[in-house]
């Protein structure tokens, strides 16, 4: 809704994407407002006795000091309802497609005004309430199929409560007929249709939250086992480029197991985006047999797009995020990049003349992120069910150096830290993330689940996985010096069996179709039959057979390609593979006593 | 009515400030006549109600506070664009300055252009061939991709592009709708010269259009250069269905002249002096490469830049590799051992590579064998830093494959003639060849299907 419109609220300063208007008294702070003739989007961002302060989400040229700037009364607020699912925005929640339609050309034009969801199209509801029922913000009076694997719940706005008193009966209806009318203790009416509106910034309401207990199962070997994630977690992938930060967070949309992905593009490259939007609409999901756009939401403001629309994207993507939390739902969140959103935080800061820290990023830097990330979280719904955000957040450190404030800081907000390594991707070790400097801060967390799961080996396997890694880590260092041919064979096998794990477990192929998704029985018994390799091999040793008798088996190579040769349908073959280790060193063992 | 305003308030390196001025926009463009006749041009950055700063293009010299009448053209910078514009040459803020006078406009384009909506964008998929090894095998070059040539001063950055321009077949059949863009920021007059002159003797000349800012050219013009060039270009792909390729030489050039710019404006810098939107205004450049649903044409784009000392880390070839598909990054030590093209294969990358190659584009096991060489190669350095320890006669037999293995790359794939045209099933055959050098079991990253029809041991 428009305010009054005052004469006096016209811009007086144009400076990049920030406007002023002198002597004002008509905003308030985060107030969205548009600008100018064409009805440019903007926000307050600062307010002090005779100056008002905007950003504009849109191309400032042609606009000139004179020109009106209206306020809507409300902060910057994005439109929550059915039609979000398989669709793309811009960072302030403009339907992309829509607005090519509407301007008919392929460029963005400026001030084009279309709706955040369609308002005509008719959604099938079913209504879930009565008459006479008593509702509180947060409960579910209508759902209806927003795509065929989602059921989209209505839910009541979180400050609303009250008393049913009219129902529509169920059918076809538009997002802003009004279904469901509540009357609260002081006998106000609320009419509530299926879309409601939330201001990006403010975090959605919960009733509580809830430990990070349940894994986020990703099908990627390195992150399961040795680097997992709790559904509700934060994790950053910090990596120059070329490291494969992209690639790796297109994989974790694809095969991670949350209910709904919102992926934000969020200054990066125009290509990628359409890439996601051609491969996801091509990719099935595995469990409903349908394209994956069906669980999806594509948030992209390229590079070239406003820097002020990058700010907000990442808030619009997490607010969509929390509303089908609301729901119930698993949500995973992949911002890609979030040092993009820090540039475009400390561009504006630049042109508000604001004193800078670190690297010329402002001093608030390291709140802005901690409240974003503290946003992620399992919890349980005002609703009373249990749904929770998983945000992934990828960090582009300017020259691939960890130091500098984005990857720090974010690093003291997240618990998961999958550090990309430029010398794995230069040899194409993909996902080139490295193992001894990584971390995760959830395996406590985790264990009881994992071992009621899969039982308690699966954790022994992954500690006996990581000390051989650890061990070759510090005898890569000799062998750096000396060459590997003067280490005894116990430690060569440690170097060997390292390797195996490297490559034939560390290292997956996304474009394999065996290899891409790998469940997480798979990886147990993968781990299961690298270890048994080694031990076995290790007691060889131990009876003075020779290290290069037993590669010569090919055993090793064998294993290294495992993740090839068995399908994910066909587990049992393990065992084969087991026996014939068994059987080989065995007679290997025999041959060498007769 | 079109009102004069005399004398300027305030002037500051390419910057003036004019106080009083009514009904300007943002972004508008000003003329600006010296009391001598001669004319100057400049842009509105900035606005204060009617106090305005305007950027000059050619420079400030011999204003004063008195001698100047400024006037608003009421537009924003744009350029006349036209079909006749191919083969021309300009200027660097797009004005012709081969004597064949003014381009008669179709239509006026903004040279700040807009962006792409990403929904209307085609996910490029068409490679296109070089002819050389290197590029065709380990960093494909697709159609509206935009890949850069991170090189250093004295390297053979120029000759690559020209051998690329020369040998690629960009077109589509007869290779009518293909044309070159050139924009030249900052560079030596013989650099120009030589792009001039090589584009004369392959006979294109008539499919190039050439827009020059040299070295001793006003840097504000530099700033405007690239933008100029990719308004020319989208114009003639999306519009005329063309199949551009954009090279742009010296980036880093350009950035500088950006720095010199946001310095002059008291802007707060970033990174070594540089902006803080330096990302972003790189973006706004290199995201103009691509194609488009409704048109048949593509942009793309070579940019070249020199990393200033060699350093992959220096905030232009690093924030360029942030926003481009990928790079082709150039080695001295290779140049230094006569080696052409020196393209340092590992940390070169082409992002748009894995689709538009394979079955139905090259050959089915591309990626196989490129993955394949990659991995080998960084072992080969790997050798080689152990080698240099403990000496190459100590290395184990394993790793004295890789040693051989590496020069081998290098001398016979990596190196190539300056006119040697390598078809992509000779580069691949070559690839194959090499890695018969080593051990089967080296042999980690093809499926055995693959290495029996394709691995032949060498004797």
């Amino acid at each position: 809704m428009m305010k009054q419109l005052d004469k006096n609220d016209v811009i007086f300063g144009i400076n990049g994407p920030v406007v002023t208007v002198k002597n004002s008294r008509s905003f308030s702070m985060m107030e969205m407002v548009y600008v100018g003739e064409k009805q440019l989007v903007g926000e307050v961002i600062r307010l002090s006795g005779n100056e008002t302060t905007i950003q504009v989400y849109e191309e400032t040229t042609g606009l000139k000091p004179g020109d009106v700037v209206v306020g809507t009364g409300a902060p910057m607020n994005v439109t929550l309802g059915p039609g979000i699912m398989d669709n793309i925005f811009d960072g302030i929640e403009r339907p992309l497609a829509a607005i090519e339609e509407k301007s008919g050309s392929v460029f963005i034009s400026r001030g084009v005004s279309v709706p955040s969801l369609d308002e005509n199209k008719k959604w099938d509801v079913h209504i879930t309430v009565k008459k006479g029922d008593k509702l509180n913000g947060g409960d579910i009076y209508a759902t209806l199929p927003e795509t065929r694997i989602i059921e989209h719940r209505c839910l009541v706005p979180p400050a609303v409560s009250g008393e049913v008193v009219k129902t529509v009966k169920d059918g076809k209806y538009t997002i802003n007929d009004a279904v469901v009318v509540l009357r609260d203790k002081n006998g106000k009416e609320h009419p509530l249709t299926l879309c409601q509106k939330w201001p990006i910034k403010t975090p959605r309401p919960v009733k509580q939250k809830m430990p990070a207990d349940i894994p986020l199962i990703t099908g990627q070997r390195v992150i399961d086992t040795l680097l997992p994630i709790s559904k509700g977690g934060t994790a950053a992938i910090p990596g120059g480029f070329g490291a494969g930060k992209t690639m790796t967070q297109h994989q974790l949309a694809k095969w991670c197991d949350a209910d709904i992905i919102v992926y934000i593009g969020c200054g990066e490259r125009g290509n990628e985006m359409s890439q996601v939007l051609q491969e996801f609409k091509e990719l099935v999901d595995p469990k409903s047999g349908r394209p994956m756009t069906d669980r999806t939401v594509l948030i992209a403001n390229t590079s070239n797009m406003p820097v002020a629309a990058r700010e907000a994207s990442i808030y619009t993507g997490i607010t969509l995020a929390e509303y089908y939390r609301d729901m119930g739902y698993h949500c995973a969140i992949m911002a890609d990049s979030t040092s993009r959103w820090a540039e475009a935080l400390r561009e504006i800061s630049g042109r508000l003349e604001e004193m800078p820290a670190e690297e010329g990023f402002p001093a608030y830097l390291p709140s802005r992120l901690s409240d974003f990330y503290e946003r992620a979280g399992r919890v349980k719904t005002l609703g009373g069910s249990d749904g929770s955000v998983t945000v992934i957040g990828a960090v582009s450190p300017q020259g691939a150096d960890f130091s500098e404030p984005v990857t720090q800081n974010t690093k003291r907000f997240t618990r998961c830290f999958w550090a990309l390594d430029k010398a794995l991707a230069y040899a194409r070790h993909y996902p080139a993330i490295n193992w001894m400097t990584s971390y995760s801060e959830y395996f406590t967390d985790l264990d009881p689940w994992f071992e009621r799961e899969l039982g308690r080996e699966f954790i022994e396997y992954r500690s006996k996985l990581s000390a051989i890694l650890q061990e070759e880590n510090s005898l890569m260092e000799i062998v750096k010096l000396i060459g590997s041919d003067v280490l005894p064979d116990d430690q060569k096998l440690i170097i060997e069996t390292a390797r195996v794990i490297r490559v034939g477990f560390l290292q997956q192929n996304a474009f394999h179709k065996e290899d891409t998704f790998v469940p997480l029985e798979k990886q147990k018994l993968m781990m299961k039959t690298i270890i048994h390799l080694y031990e076995v091999s290790k007691g060889l040793i131990q009876r003075g057979i020779p290290l290069s008798r037993i590669i010569s088996l090919g055993l090793f190579d064998k294993l290294t390609k495992m993740k090839y040769d068995i399908p994910n349908s066909r587990l049992d073959m393990f065992s084969d593979y087991e026996k014939e280790i068994d059987d080989a060193l065995n007679s290997t063992l025999t041959a060498e006593f007769n | 009515m079109v009102l004069d305003y005399i004398g300027v308030k305030e002037i500051n390196g390419s910057l003036i400030v004019l106080d009083g001025v009514k009904g300007a926009f943002n972004e508008e463009i000003v003329d600006i006549r010296l009391e001598n006749g001669t004319m100057r041009r400049g842009r509105i950055v900035q606005m204060d109600g009617e106090r305005i700063v305007v950027q000059v293009f050619e420079s400030t010299k011999s204003i004063s506070l008195v001698n100047t009448k400024t006037r608003l053209t009421g537009r924003p910078m744009e350029i006349p664009l036209s079909k006749e514009i191919i083969g021309r040459i300009l200027g660097g803020s797009g004005k012709p300055i081969d004597g064949l006078g003014d381009i008669y406009p179709e239509k006026m384009g903004n040279i700040n252009g807009t962006p792409l909506n990403p929904v209307s964008r085609v996910y490029p998929k068409n490679y296109i061939n070089t002819g050389i090894s290197t590029i065709d095998t380990l960093i494909t070059l697709i159609r509206g991709q935009k890949l850069p040539i991170f090189s250093g001063s004295g390297m053979k950055h120029n000759e690559l592009a020209v051998q690329i321009v020369r040998q690629a077949k960009i077109a589509d059949d007869d290779g009518k709708g293909f044309c070159v863009v050139f924009a030249a920021m900052g560079v030596k007059n013989d650099v120009a010269d030589y792009f001039k002159r090589s584009f004369e003797e392959f006979g294109v000349m008539n499919r190039v259009v050439m827009l020059l800012n040299l070295a001793n050219d006003p840097i504000i013009e530099r700033i405007l250069t690239p933008k100029c060039a990719l308004t020319v270009a989208e114009y003639l792909a999306f519009e005329h269905d063309m199949q551009v390729l954009v090279i742009m030489t010296d980036m880093t050039s350009y950035a500088e002249a950006l720095r010199e710019f946001s310095s002059s404006k008291g802007e707060i810098p970033g990174r070594k002096g540089f902006p803080g939107y330096l990302y972003s205004d790189l973006a706004s450049l290199y995201e103009r490469a691509g194609m488009v649903k409704g048109s048949k044409g593509s942009v793309t784009q070579i940019p070249i830049l020199t990393m200033p000392n060699d350093d992959i880390t220096h905030p232009v070839p690093d924030l360029t590799g942030y926003i481009t598909e990928g790079q082709i990054v150039l080695s001295r030590s290779l140049q230094g051992q006569g080696i052409y093209p020196p393209v340092d294969v590992l940390p070169s990358l082409s992002r748009l590579m894995k689709d538009g190659i394979g079955e139905g584009y090259t050959r089915a096991e591309h990626q196989d064998l490129a993955n394949q060489l990659f991995s080998s190669y960084a072992k080969v350095i790997d050798a080689r830093s152990l080698a240099s320890v403990i000496g190459a006669e100590e290395l184990s037999p394993i790793d004295k494959k890789y040693l051989e293995f590496g020069d081998a790359f290098e001398k016979r794939f990596v190196n190539q003639g300056f006119t040697e045209n390598r078809t992509i099933e000779q580069s691949l055959d070559l690839g194959w060849e090499l890695l018969g050098i080593l051990p089967k079991s080296e042999l980690d990253r093809v499926d055995d299907a693959i290495l029996d029809k394709f691995y032949k041991p060498v004797r």
